[in-house]
């Protein structure tokens, strides 16, 4: 504690929890639009990770209100917020547009999966096969006419899902930004900030997960899908770094009040995880994806610099989130001092937090295994370069398919 | 042969069926609202609000800071005493030539009895400003947190989740989560007193009378002379909270 701080802000009511809330909801958002520059702009490119995408976007989305709940005082009554909402609260719509975007996702994999469901019934054999007639349900009209409805409606609801997508992201942005009681918080450009750092940590997101899953799988990565990654990724970190650089350098030119407090808040108090990491880790990657174009360079190189660019937007993002959520409410509503923010152990602490960041691979891990969303047709790798591969592994082939024998196709 | 029921009378029978129920649990829930089964017997709300606004007066320049509002507080409400949660707190400021030095140790029960020796000095008690336009009610997503109609900000703690939007959205740090509850609280204006005809602990229990409490429609009362005489002014007007507590003597540097 620095300066004057009111008695009940010694404790910082919004701890890791809701850190990860936004931080979750904008990699779905972000992976979402990633599929559906495939399905609704035609970004042909994007066509190796499109299901991907997703199925990943399902993942951290089923997670997101996990965090959000365990966070409660009251956990068991969270359900109030849809059976009793107050329309004048900003977080009360929360459960409905969460609900809403959660059945187009849902229905918008069904449907992009109904063919290959329906095949798999057939095949495979026992439990597993019934599994999938059930997960069918009972639609198995494979004519090529059903097939063009399947492709009509997941593009619909493609088309659908980008303004739920930006809605349920901006929306997160929204109750933030209309707190006029916090400073630091209070900025209409809140939900725009929001939703392009969703995008990008969504992009950086795919990025990382379809690198590994070429790792696991020994497939040579489809450089083109990356390079396009790279190219988007890059177009959208140059509009969210201009806006979150915008508000500050707004607010320092108003010079109200409030901005000694907001200088003394990214200065003092946490000049390394604003400057260093959320604006140094963005201005890093712009550089490394712009460096990873560079016709000269190899292939692998590229592929190189665009993973660590990846990284690094995820870990700008993390940050992102940490600095306006708990910065928020560093500063204190007296204006004249800043609180401490312990973190703690257990109780919404370091380990359930990091609980929640990987709980969304495994539940993809799970997904990818039940529906394996593959598309390319490349052989799997024979060897590596540098060493001779042991020939007792090469019988078992790759650890994915030893791990998972259902998942190629 | 079973007789078939027409479509459309049968849709004319449901909407009838919905409608009955809507009107049924509505009415309930607003008879509910305005009245409670006490142990002596029903407690008409209506009747108790109707001619009452309360407002709450504090007289900067009486107080002196001996945090006796404090404890009669959290004794009062339950409040934790070996927590950091107050419903009520007490602000030293000390001006000097190189800057305001703001203190509340305690919350205002640990000041120390020796004075700085120079310095332009004065306390300043805070609790809930039972706003106008309370932020509170406005972002709770469950309703919990509700302004009565003679003017007071209560929270159902049976109904919050705990989710604390509220602490985040009031401008004067009034609210905390309860350590024990693990809801929303703040100050009532001790409301249950309110009811029995009393007037606030801390009011009560101010040796120098610097907290005053009243109503704001009965022109005989204590604070509508002090709002129709002094000049008083509340806490952040330009967040247009609209709130009811009053500061006589408010320097400009009180936040």
């Amino acid at each position: 504690m620095t300066g004057y701080i009111f008695p009940n802000e010694l404790e910082v009511n919004w701890g890791l929890f809701i850190v990860l809330y936004p931080y979750l909801t904008g990699l779905v958002a972000g992976a979402f639009i990633v599929s559906s520059l495939y399905h609704v702009f035609g970004v042909e490119k994007l066509k190796p990770v499109s299901r991907l995408a997703l199925l990943a976007a399902l993942a951290v989305l089923l997670v997101a209100p996990m965090a959000l709940t365990s966070h409660l005082g009251q956990p068991l009554r969270a359900l109030n917020m849809l059976w009793t909402p107050n329309p004048t609260s900003a977080m009360a719509g929360f459960g409905y547009i969460y609900s809403f975007y959660l059945i187009i996702v849902l229905l918008e994999i069904w449907f992009m999966y109904r063919k290959d469901l329906v095949q798999w019934a057939a095949e495979k054999p026992g439990w597993v096969g019934k599994m999938y007639n059930l997960l069918t349900l009972g639609a198995k009209d494979i004519s090529p006419s059903a097939l063009q409805t399947d492709h009509k409606v997941v593009g619909i609801l493609a088309i659908v899902g980008i303004p739920s997508a930006a809605f349920l992201h901006g929306y997160v942005g929204f109750i933030f930004g209309a707190i006029k009681a916090n400073p630091w918080w209070s900025t209409p450009l809140m939900p725009v900030i929001f939703l392009l750092s969703a995008i990008v940590s969504g992009i950086a997101l795919l990025i990382i997960v379809y690198a590994a899953s070429c790792l696991l799988r020994r497939r040579e990565m489809d450089f083109h899908c990356l390079m396009t990654m790279n190219k988007y990724l890059w177009v959208f970190l140059i509009f969210a770094f201009v806006l979150e650089v915008l508000e500050v350098i707004h607010m320092a030119y108003e010079a109200e009040k409030k901005w000694s407090a907001v200088k003394g808040l990214i200065t003092q108090v946490l000049p390394f995880s604003y400057f260093g990491i959320q604006l140094g880790g963005m201005l890093a990657a712009f550089f490394l994806l712009l460096a990873g174009r560079w016709k000269k360079i190899s292939q692998s190189i590229a592929r190189n610099l665009t993973l660590a660019a990846g990284g690094l937007v995820l870990a700008s993002v993390l940050a992102m989130r940490f600095n306006v959520v708990i910065g928020g409410q560093l500063i204190s509503k007296s204006l004249k001092g800043y609180a401490v923010f312990h973190v703690p152990l257990w109780e919404e602490g370091i380990i359930p937090a990091a609980g929640f960041l990987i709980l969304p691979f495994v539940l993809l891990v799970g997904l990818v295994y039940l529906l394996p969303p593959w598309l390319d047709s490349q052989p799997e790798k024979k060897r590596r370069r540098g060493f001779e591969r042991n020939p007792h592994r090469q019988e078992h082939g790759s650890i994915f398919k030893r791990l998972f024998p259902f998942g190629e196709h | 042969m079973k007789k078939k029921i027409p479509r459309r009378e049968f849709l004319i029978g449901a909407c009838k069926v919905l409608a009955t129920g809507f009107l049924a649990t509505g009415g309930g829930v607003g008879i509910g609202m305005k009245t409670v089964f006490a142990r002596d017997g029903v407690m008409d709300w209506r009747k108790f609000w109707a001619g009452k606004q309360w407002v709450f007066v504090v007289d900067t320049y009486r107080c002196i800071g001996c945090g006796r509002c404090v404890m009669a507080c959290k004794e009062e409400n339950a409040v934790p005493l070996d927590k950091e949660v107050y419903r009520t707190w007490v602000e030293r400021y000390v001006e000097r030539e190189e800057g305001v030095t703001i203190e509340s140790p305690g919350g205002g029960l640990d000041f120390p009895l020796q004075a700085p020796e120079e310095g332009k000095q004065f306390f300043v008690s805070k609790l809930c400003n039972q706003c106008q336009d309370p932020p509170c009610v406005q972002v709770c997503p469950v309703s919990a947190t509700y302004r009565t109609e003679d003017g007071v900000v209560l929270v159902d703690n049976q109904r919050c989740v705990g989710c604390r939007y509220c602490i985040q959205a009031c401008p004067y740090g009034t609210r905390f989560l309860h350590p024990v509850t693990h809801v929303a609280d703040k100050c009532t204006w001790c409301y249950h007193r309110l009811v029995k005809g009393m007037r606030p602990a801390c009011v009560t229990i101010c040796p120098v009378g610097a907290r005053k409490f009243g109503n704001r429609e009965d022109s005989d009362s204590e604070v509508t002379k002090i709002l129709e005489k002094e000049r008083v002014r509340g806490l952040k007007p330009e967040k247009g909270t609209k709130p009811q507590v009053f500061y006589l003597g408010l320097d400009e540097v009180v936040m």
